[in-house]
């Protein structure tokens, strides 16, 4: 039992550098991020302005880390931290932040509070204050590789299928194998149909890929839930088999928080660059269209929209990307209001769909992104994160709206000017 | 010795000297803590975005004007104002020792009553939002006061308003050290961190080749 | 000296004509902010008044307030108003030298006990009374038995009325000015350096005609030529409120007339009335001609931040000063940012089991 206060203050001090620091300092207490956050904007409840969610974190850097800060504690001005705030915040920190970055983009003097949210997270849950669903998918993601509990041989089968169903081979382990694709968890339960879009696209760019019988699943919960340690066996996994497979590269699925964990936590994690890339699945699809590896015929002709994933589009600048393969395929694409960076959130990203006390508040939540679809009245709406798309799936059936979500990468391969099988 | 002197000479140096020690202070905070090396193969340029980022956020974030009108206008039009009337001022400009004629008196009293205006509607506004209430303490409170007494002033000062140019002049410098004082160790002290604060954001998305 | 004959034998004495004179109280009546209409009143007390004994003293000065009354050039209102009194006593311009001048002084103040009036200039030295005596007679001492019994004191001149140069930075004698010696007599402040004539005969044209002395400031100035500043008047008002300010003395601005604030002009903080009242005869005063205001009107003028900097800017730190201001603030904050040991626990699944 190592969860204490003392704890989880000795976990959020190494978090706390410069740019933390700059932007603690800097904060005019304007209240434009709560403008900015879904969380506030569509309940009305100020306590869920960011800022005010960053509290535990401003009073340990301003008692710790500033001169004015130590003096009114050595002075006894300022009250000491106690077990009790990081108690009275686990909601704020982790039920109503999906880490959307949207905070960040609005604020005038530019904090990155998704930045300090994400850090302060270390501290909460090394302190014993985080919510149980997520402690429950880590710990599951440690014992069984998949937080939701799809063993190695269930994710066999079910990559067997698909290969069967696309007459592709998808070969597991294949040694030397140009990439590495990572599997979202939510692919492997909801969406397999994934799988078999891949097979498809790799071929049509005639390059080869391998699922790793070890490291088939891409979700790191441990980045959601704020632990490093977590965070780390997660990404050592992917890390081992990218090695033991002699990969060039590895893909990292639709799903925004994997690429975030793998793609730009990974090698921090791991305390070293990776000698290969890094990729998401959708950057891949774009460098391929822009090679001429992808080619299409037909077009949908639904009316479809794109739904922007926050890690990818806002805090992953693949919205253009998206775009240009969203236009291979679609006749009549129409834009929501807000696209590309500032985009609102499906209201599950951060670990919050994998956290069943926040549902409630998730589905009120959405109602951001339903007035986006209502104003345009799309058929279908597309998305690059099978987290997204679950979120959205559930949350408009919650409010009871007819509208198929749809993966970009399925999308593209179905226009596939077909190779022969 | 009288108060104009006081703040000419003692008070002066006295404010220049905490206002420098506090300014440094902050600054060294935050530098001192510094970065950890990233390990990711960086994706974009941080440099290049990290500067554009320190003006980008000059502009207002799209929608948010139209969900907080008074933050905004009125957030320019004091930011603007008190940057017109600082440096767009005669006997500022004489003052801080750089040339130039500065802008007709008319225009400078126009602006700082503008300016004053701002400040008063953010003032009500912080006191009505439920969120800036929640969300401001006596620092904010004070801060606002810091930066109005200077204006007001100013204003009598130069209308000669209340009370005779002596001590008007005495306590027009008074309230401008006190401000100065007090910058590093409020949250005024933004004016200098905002550039450190914007410029981390930038070179961190912009390394991944994200928004900021 | 009190039943010389009145002020209407003494004018015709000096070949002043009666309209003349009502001209001359005319112009006294406005300078006084009288009505017109008291003019001739003015003029009829005035001639029926006795002329009152003056003792003039002197102290910590350098006559320079004495020369301001008695050097015009021409006979003026003030020589005329002057002559109305009997300076009994006056270091510098009376014949008599050495005891026969120290008894002429007993003689008047007692002929005229709680009558006359005791004039000043200079400061006192406090810190060493072995400055300035007369007479083996240490100037406080001097000045407390000359004024034991008098009707009023007029402090003449800055160091009189507020210790002016002597009372200077670093002030060696431990100069105060006269009022902070007198009590319970009332006592009349005409700073300048020197006063204007007019404001020194005024107030004795003041006395004589109505018995007491005009209305005073804070300070103990007269309202009626302190009670403005020299910026209120001052003919380059309208280029200060346009912000037009000469930089330098031989500049464009200069040339234009501009204001001098910038050149250290004290004018805003001044109450005087040279804009009004000007120099030597009426000619001019120093902004007419183009050089600051010293404000020599005001208290420790001599120390008020520098005759040629602007009133409005502060004496400024020096390098030194500042860079061991920041040097110290980085230091501070070094030191309280820098990073401390901390050991960590790391998550373990055991802690993921755990419930909260
Ligand atoms: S990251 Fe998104 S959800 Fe979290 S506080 Fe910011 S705006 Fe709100
Ligand atoms: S938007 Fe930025 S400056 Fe304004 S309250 Fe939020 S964090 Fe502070
Ligand atoms: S010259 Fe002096 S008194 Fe005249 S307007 Fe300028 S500052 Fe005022």
């Amino acid at each position: 039992m190592t969860m204490s206060f003392a704890n989880g203050l000795a976990a959020l001090r190494p978090r706390i550098d410069a740019p933390v620091a700059a932007f603690l300092s800097s904060c005019v207490r304007c209240g434009l991020c709560a403008e900015a956050c879904l969380f506030h904007t569509e309940t009305g409840d100020p306590k869920y302005a960011p800022i005010m969610k960053l509290e535990p974190l401003r009073r340990l850097w301003s008692q710790e880390f500033t001169v004015m800060g130590r003096l009114g504690r050595a002075l006894g001005l300022s009250k000491p931290m106690s077990d009790e705030d990081f108690a009275r915040w686990e909601e704020l920190v982790y039920d109503s932040c999906t880490l959307c970055g949207r905070c960040s983009l609005a604020c005038p003097v530019g904090n990155d509070l998704t930045l300090m949210i994400r850090k302060l997270r270390e501290g909460m849950v090394a302190a014993g204050h985080s919510p149980e669903g997520l402690r429950k998918a880590a710990h599951r993601a440690l014992t069984d590789i998949s937080p939701v509990g799809v063993g190695a041989q269930s994710a066999r089968k079910l990559i067997a299928a698909q290969s069967r169903e696309v007459g592709i081979p998808i070969e597991i382990d294949k040694h030397g194998a140009d990439w590495l694709v990572l599997i979202s968890s939510m692919e492997y339960i909801a969406f397999p149909e994934m799988l078999g879009a891949l097979a498809r696209l790799f071929k049509a760019a005639g390059q080869t890929w391998t699922i790793a019988s070890d490291a088939y699943e891409a979700t790191n919960v441990g980045v959601q839930i704020g632990s490093c340690d977590v965070a780390r066996a997660i990404v050592a996994r992917t890390v081992d088999a990218a090695h033991r497979l002699g990969v060039k590269g590895v893909v990292t699925p639709e799903c925004g928080h994997a690429y975030q964990a793998l793609r730009w936590e990974g090698p921090n994690l791991m305390g070293q660059a990776f000698d290969f890339e890094v990729i998401h699945l959708i950057d891949l699809l774009d460098r391929w269209r822009a090679e001429g590896r992808l080619k299409t015929k037909g077009k949908s002709g639904l009316r479809l929209t794109y739904h922007d994933p926050c890690q990818t589009s806002r805090r992953g600048g693949l919205d253009p990307q998206a775009r240009r393969l969203l236009n291979l395929v679609a006749e009549d694409f129409v834009e929501t209001s807000d696209p590309g960076p500032w985009n609102w959130c499906c209201g599950g990203g951060g670990g919050v769909s994998a956290n069943p006390r926040a549902r409630d508040l998730r589905f009120k939540v959405f109602a951001a992104k339903k007035r986006q679809l209502e104003a345009v009245r799309p058929d279908a709406v597309v998305t690059t994160c099978s987290n997204c798309r679950n979120v959205l799936e559930e949350s408009l059936e919650h409010w009871g709206m007819e509208l198929p979500v749809l993966s970009l990468t399925e999308l593209v391969a179905e226009y596939l000017d077909e190779v022969p099988s | 010795m009288s108060l104009l002197l006081w703040a000419k000479g003692p008070g002066f140096a006295l404010a220049a000297v905490l206002f420098l020690l506090g300014t440094a202070m902050r600054l060294a905070e935050i530098l001192r803590l510094g970065r950890g090396t990233d390990l990711a193969r960086p994706r974009g340029a941080a440099g290049g975005q990290a500067l554009r980022t320190v003006f980008s956020r000059f502009l207002p974030a799209p929608g948010l004007f139209a969900r907080s009108p008074v933050v905004h206008a009125g957030g320019y039009v004091f930011h603007i104002g008190l940057l017109v009337v600082v440096i767009g001022y005669g006997p500022h400009l004489a003052v801080l020792g750089i040339g130039g004629r500065g802008l007709p008196a008319g225009l400078i009293d126009g602006v700082t009553l503008l300016t004053m205006a701002a400040m008063t509607a953010l003032l009500a506004a912080r006191l009505r939002d439920p969120v800036k209430r929640l969300i401001s303490g006596p620092g904010d409170y004070g801060a606002w006061g810091l930066v109005f007494l200077p204006l007001a002033t100013g204003f009598l000062l130069v209308n000669r308003v209340l009370l005779p140019f002596e001590p008007l002049l005495a306590l027009h410098l008074l309230s401008v050290e006190v401000m100065l004082a007090l910058l590093p160790f409020t949250k005024l002290v933004h004016a200098f961190t905002f550039v450190l604060a914007r410029g981390y954001a930038g070179a961190i998305a912009g390394r991944k080749g994200a928004h900021s | 000296m009190s039943d010389s004959p009145g002020l209407a034998t003494l004018l015709r004495h000096h070949g002043i004509g009666r309209r003349d004179f009502l001209t001359f109280c005319a112009g006294l009546a406005s300078a006084l902010a009288l009505p017109p209409v008291l003019a001739p009143k003015l003029a009829h007390a005035l001639e029926a008044a006795r002329r009152p004994s003056v003792i003039w003293l002197s102290f910590q000065e350098c006559t320079g307030c004495t020369e301001s009354l008695t050097r015009a050039d021409q006979p003026s209102l003030e020589q005329i108003i002057l002559s109305m009194v009997s300076l009994d006593y006056h270091h510098t311009l009376q014949a008599a030298s050495g005891a026969a001048a120290e008894a002429a002084r007993r003689q008047a103040m007692a002929d005229n006990h709680g009558r006359y009036l005791v004039m000043a200039d200079g400061s006192i030295p406090l810190g060493d009374p072995g400055y300035c005596t007369i007479g083996g007679m240490s100037s406080a001492d001097l000045l407390a038995q000359t004024v034991a019994g008098a009707a009023a004191v007029i402090a003449v001149g800055s160091c009189a009325a507020f210790g002016g140069l002597a009372a200077a930075e670093p002030n060696p004698t431990g100069a105060v000015p006269i009022s902070r010696l007198v009590t319970g007599k009332p006592v009349v402040n005409i700073p300048g350096c020197p006063p204007l004539p007019l404001a020194m005969t005024g107030v004795i044209a003041h006395f004589l005609a109505f018995g007491r002395l005009p209305e005073l400031d804070s300070l103990g100035r007269p309202r009626v030529f302190y009670g403005e500043t020299i910026h209120d008047r001052c003919p380059r008002r309208a280029f200060y409120d346009q912000g037009l300010f000469a930089k330098s003395f031989d500049d464009e601005g200069a040339r234009q007339g501009w204001c001098l604030f910038q050149l250290g002009c004290k004018g805003p903080t001044t109450r005087n009335a040279c804009a009004t009242v000007k120099w030597n005869g009426g000619t001019s005063f120093p902004i007419g001609s183009g050089h600051p205001c010293l404000g020599c009107s005001q208290p420790s003028f001599w120390d008020a931040g520098g005759f040629y900097r602007p009133l409005s800017r502060p004496a400024g730190l020096g390098p030194g000063m500042a860079a061991a201001a920041v040097a110290a603030g980085a230091a501070l904050g070094a030191v309280a940012a820098s990073k401390r040991p901390s050991e960590r626990q790391p998550v373990t699944l055991d802690d993921l089991e755990t419930k909260s």
